[in-house]
């Protein structure tokens, strides 16, 4: 890794340079402009850098150089499912007639464009089970509000007004009660059992003429498969509450079960974890939502719908039930053209192998760390696509945390796996290699962990101090918070 | 295998090591009953050569139309290193920058963009995006009720002149925690806000007033007296920009006495590509003062062990992986890779470029409207000053001579018939930097063709 930092963008501004190719010739008449009221005008220019094409290409390729990414390092990043993303999937999402088509074109200018979503919600309803399909919300939370909203809907289209209390397990993502109460919905947490699945009798206390429903993740994020799921299906319906499938595991089971089978209402899928789109560092992702047969009139509108041979949106007009728009247009399209690609290229066949290869993949990594002598979270479980391993046991006896094994696991050239989540196991790790990993690769990354623990035996203080091989070393969070540095200024200015 | 490395032997080995007999094994606590045998309504698999023969079959379908339609996304040239930078693995492929050791490029690159986005909506911070210009507003009502310490009341203006499509997604998210959202109309006249309607809001308990600027017709409002009156009935100021427009327009920061207190708007025109409507990406700046309040991931500059200047995320307590239910949004996973795009357009652009970008696509909105008024049946709907956008009314119904435009290979506006049927017949056109005298000139000509089709019709 290139440990040369690089300055700041506008430390190579000079004023009067620019990208001379990139910009469209001075107007002669400036007439129309003059038609701006003076009291309408910006009289000092924004800070912008001014440099050359070059400055700012070798500027950036720098920054991107001091990034891990799958494309370069091994991310086993539990709950992220951090696969490989085919280039092919990117090649042919960016072809100029998909690039360029406006969001507002007619359906007869974008019947190519129409086809692959029409088809993309078909193969989602397939491999998950679910009725319908919208394709609209732009990210794994995203996709949980409407989800919510839509499980609201439609206790409010039955007169049922009082169910506002959604139950989340205690192991749930934070996303799952932030969007709760984004719905406005209270939010009841529940305990899992020793074994990791939920807490049967808790549900039962939990449940009742309040209960909108249930948010649950199976595998759930403690890495494992929700045995009883059949069971807590029933309470909940039982008790007049709708079941939520959040999708971010839904990676471990594709192929082998579907949450439509299991007894879910609604689910979110996080097509950039399971359908490979890239993060991006971030962003954009894509959380298309599927419903029963009974939610179906509240899904988010537009929805791509086929008459004939031709392609057109649905919209508020024929879904009067709709939860409404969630976007200015429609999502996150060329993230859902990404995924269309990649569900075309796997086929049925390989899309049944990705819950099958990537639970050998977590279940091969989980058996050769407990060998090496690691404490898993849950020893007498399978692992679903990701397990957790403790380390309190070191922790205590060794004074060395999981968040000092994780920087370390980074000199050794692999992301850290997710620390911390989910937060009832204490001092955890959570791993998820992907079916897209090689068995040498997740031998080196078992080897490194091991050297991890005899260091942490020999010098524990080497792990402390890590990781040493990055661009920086730890930094300083508090002084971040505390001494909000949040634009660059020149060093000059006194703002 | 499409994208699985294994062997027959790696999966026999492994599967020894495991200590389990078969792959299906594997998934033994999963209830047989629920087990499903294949996937029969998904096609064969294709290879890479088959799966872009299609997908260039479908691209075709979909042509590339001369296009004037703008309406909150924008056709612009975005410069060749923009997105051969942006797709490159190491910004493509990484994780959500959690880990900051491993992740400097990233971060740092998101600390630039807070830079040129506050410094160009004239705000003092910034944070990392929110998914596009529609939630960005649904999230901008959310904080100012959050933010706005004096007001009880759930109440936010949105007037008419607001893009149509901002104000659904405004109501569909923020409705469900019972904000309420109040209208007012516009002048015929100008296509602006109605200053007078506003009175009726007057001393009247409401936490925000949203002003887009150019509105949704293109029109100029006057920001300055709008914020004014906000501020003086005790609400805040929530501006919806377009950042392209900030190259001329007064930044937010700056109206009024006061400026505003929120900024957000859609990223799109800065160097993302139309893409049928994403991803874009929404930005948000505001006061220091409300940075608690602000929903979404924020870049602080800091020091590591050595005392060596790095970057981090910061102020994470507001964000839902560690607030859960009490967090400002439930937003996680943004538009991270839009807002690169963004940051290297906006440094490629540069201050200059940005302006002249601005105002040729001025200019060129303004000889649009020129030569399509100068036909007979087309005149302006407005008066007043505008950017790169205009209504232009019809005497023969929209979707007839659309239809005929489209005939022609041109996409001649966005129809207002849904949205703002008191126009009657009547186009939103748009014309950026792309579009040259003789594109022009051919829309002109179509338009008047149509337009005789229309009537003989």
């Amino acid at each position: 890794m290139n440990q040369i930092l690089e300055k700041s963008i506008f430390e190579y501004s000079r004023p009067g340079r620019a990208a001379h190719a990139q910009q469209p010739p001075a107007s002669a008449d400036q007439s129309v402009l003059q038609q701006i009221p003076a009291g309408l005008r910006r009289n000092e220019r924004p800070l912008l850098p001014e440099v050359s094409e070059l400055d700012a290409v070798r500027h950036f390729t720098r920054l991107s150089q001091l990034n891990f990414s799958i494309d370069t390092n091994f991310y086993p990043l539990g709950s992220c499912t951090m696969k490989y993303n085919p280039k092919a999937c990117n090649q042919y999402a960016m072809l100029p007639e998909f690039l360029g088509r406006h969001p507002l074109a007619p359906e007869s200018q974008g019947q190519g464009f129409l086809s692959c979503m029409f088809e993309l919600q078909e193969m989602l309803k397939e491999v998950t089970g679910m009725k319908a399909v919208s394709l609209n919300p732009m990210a794994g939370a995203h996709g949980e509000f409407a989800g919510v909203a839509m499980i609201r809907a439609y206790h409010r289209a039955r007169g049922d007004l009082a169910r506002n209390e959604i139950i989340v397990p205690e192991a749930a993502h934070g996303t799952n009660p932030a969007t709760a109460t984004m719905c406005g919905c209270v939010v009841k947490e529940i305990p899992v059992d020793a074994q990791g699945d939920v807490d049967l009798e808790a549900l039962a206390k939990a449940v009742g003429p309040n209960t909108a429903g249930i948010m649950l993740t199976n595998p759930s994020t403690l890495g494992v498969f929700e045995r009883k799921i059949e069971q807590v299906a029933k309470l909940v319906h039982d008790a007049g509450g709708l079941l939520y499938y959040d999708g971010a595991n839904l990676n471990a089971i594709l192929g082998k079960v579907r949450p439509g089978d299991m007894g879910f209402d609604v689910i979110h899928m996080n097509l950039h974890k399971t359908f490979s789109t890239p993060h991006g560092g971030g962003g954009p992702g894509a959380g298309a939502v599927g419903v029963s047969a009974r939610l179906e009139p509240f899904l988010p509108v537009p929805i791509v719908g086929r008459e004939g041979e031709r392609y057109r949106w649905l919209s508020e007009a024929d879904r009067p039930q709709s939860i409404g728009r969630l976007s200015a247009f429609m999502g996150n399209a060329g993230v859902l053209l990404r995924a269309y690609i990649y569900m075309r290229m796997l086929g049925r066949e390989g899309m049944s192998r990705v819950g099958e290869y990537a639970t050998l993949n977590a279940n091969y990594v989980m058996a050769r760390l407990r060998a090496a002598g690691f404490d898993l979270g849950y020893p007498e479980r399978r692992a679903s696509h990701e397990f957790i391993i403790t380390m309190k046991r070191q922790a205590k006896e060794l004074n060395v945390t999981a968040m000092d094994i994780a920087k370390r696991l980074l000199d050794y050239g692999f992301h850290a796996p997710t620390t911390y989540f989910p937060l009832l196991v204490p001092e955890c790790l959570l791993i998820e290699p992907t079916e897209t990993e090689s068995r040498e690769t997740l031998d080196a990354f078992v080897e490194a962990m091991v050297a991890i623990l005899g260091e942490a035996e020999t010098d524990a203080a080497r792990l402390k101090g890590a990781p040493y091989t990055m661009p920086v070393r730890r930094l300083d969070d508090v002084r971040a918070a505390k001494q909000l540095d949040l634009t660059w200024k020149p060093v000059n200015s006194t703002a | 295998m499409p994208f699985i490395p294994h062997t027959e032997d790696d999966v026999r080995e492994m599967l020894a090591t495991i200590g389990a007999a078969s792959l299906d094994e594997l998934f033994d606590e999963i209830p047989q009953s629920l087990r499903i045998q294949g996937l029969d309504g998904i096609p064969t698999g294709l290879s890479e050569m088959e799966v872009g023969r299609l997908m260039s079959e479908r691209a075709r379908l979909d042509g590339r139309p001369l296009s004037f339609l703008g309406a909150g996304a924008y056709e612009h040239h975005i410069p060749s290193a923009v997105w051969a930078i942006t797709t490159r693995g190491e910004f493509y492929s990484a994780y959500t920058p959690y880990q900051a050791e491993a992740s400097q490029g990233t971060l740092q690159l998101i600390y630039e963009y807070q830079t040129m986005i506050s410094s160009l909506t004239g705000m003092e911070v910034s944070n990392a995006s929110l998914y596009d210009g529609g939630s960005a507003v649904a999230e901008a009502a959310l904080m100012a009720v959050r933010a706005h310490r004096k007001s009880k009341s759930l109440r936010v203006i949105i007037p008419s002149t607001v893009n149509p499509n901002y104000r659904r997604v405004a109501l569909s998210t923020a409705g469900n925690q019972g904000l309420r959202f109040e209208t007012v109309p516009y002048l015929r006249e100008s296509g602006c806000l109605d200053l007078s309607a506003l009175e009726s809001f007057a001393n009247q308990d409401i936490a925000a007033l949203v002003i887009q600027q150019p509105n949704f017709f293109g029109q100029l409002e006057d920001v300055d007296a709008l914020t004014d009156w906000a501020h003086a009935n005790g609400m805040l100021v929530i501006a919806v920009v377009n950042p392209t427009s900030l190259a001329l327009l007064k930044p937010p920061g700056l109206w009024g006495a006061k400026g505003a207190d929120i900024c957000v708007g859609e990223g799109q025109p800065l160097g993302v590509p139309l893409s049928s409507g994403g991803p874009y990406f929404g930005f948000m700046t505001t006061r220091m003062e409300y940075v608690r309040s602000m929903p979404g991931r924020i870049v602080g500059r800091t020091v590591d062990l050595d005392g060596k200047h790095g970057y981090t995320l910061t102020l994470q307590a507001r964000e839902q992986h560690i607030r859960r239910g009490k967090a400002t949004s439930n937003i996680c996973t943004n538009q991270g890779l839009l807002m690169t795009a963004a940051t290297i357009y906006m440094t490629l652009l540069g201050p200059q470029g940005l302006e002249r970008v601005a105002e040729a696509s001025m200019q060129r909105t303004a000889e649009l409207v020129q030569a399509l008024t100068a036909i007979k049946g087309v005149r302006s709907a407005f008066a007043g000053p505008r950017f790169h956008e205009a209504v232009v009314q019809l005497d023969r119904p929209a979707a007839a001579v659309l239809a005929e435009l489209e005939q022609g290979g041109i996409l001649g506006g966005v129809d207002l018939a849904n949205d703002y049927p008191e126009l009657g017949s009547a186009l939103l056109v748009s014309a950026t930097e792309t579009k040259t005298c003789e594109d022009i000139e051919r829309y002109a000509r179509s338009m008047s063709l149509a337009l005789q089709a229309v009537r003989a019709a």
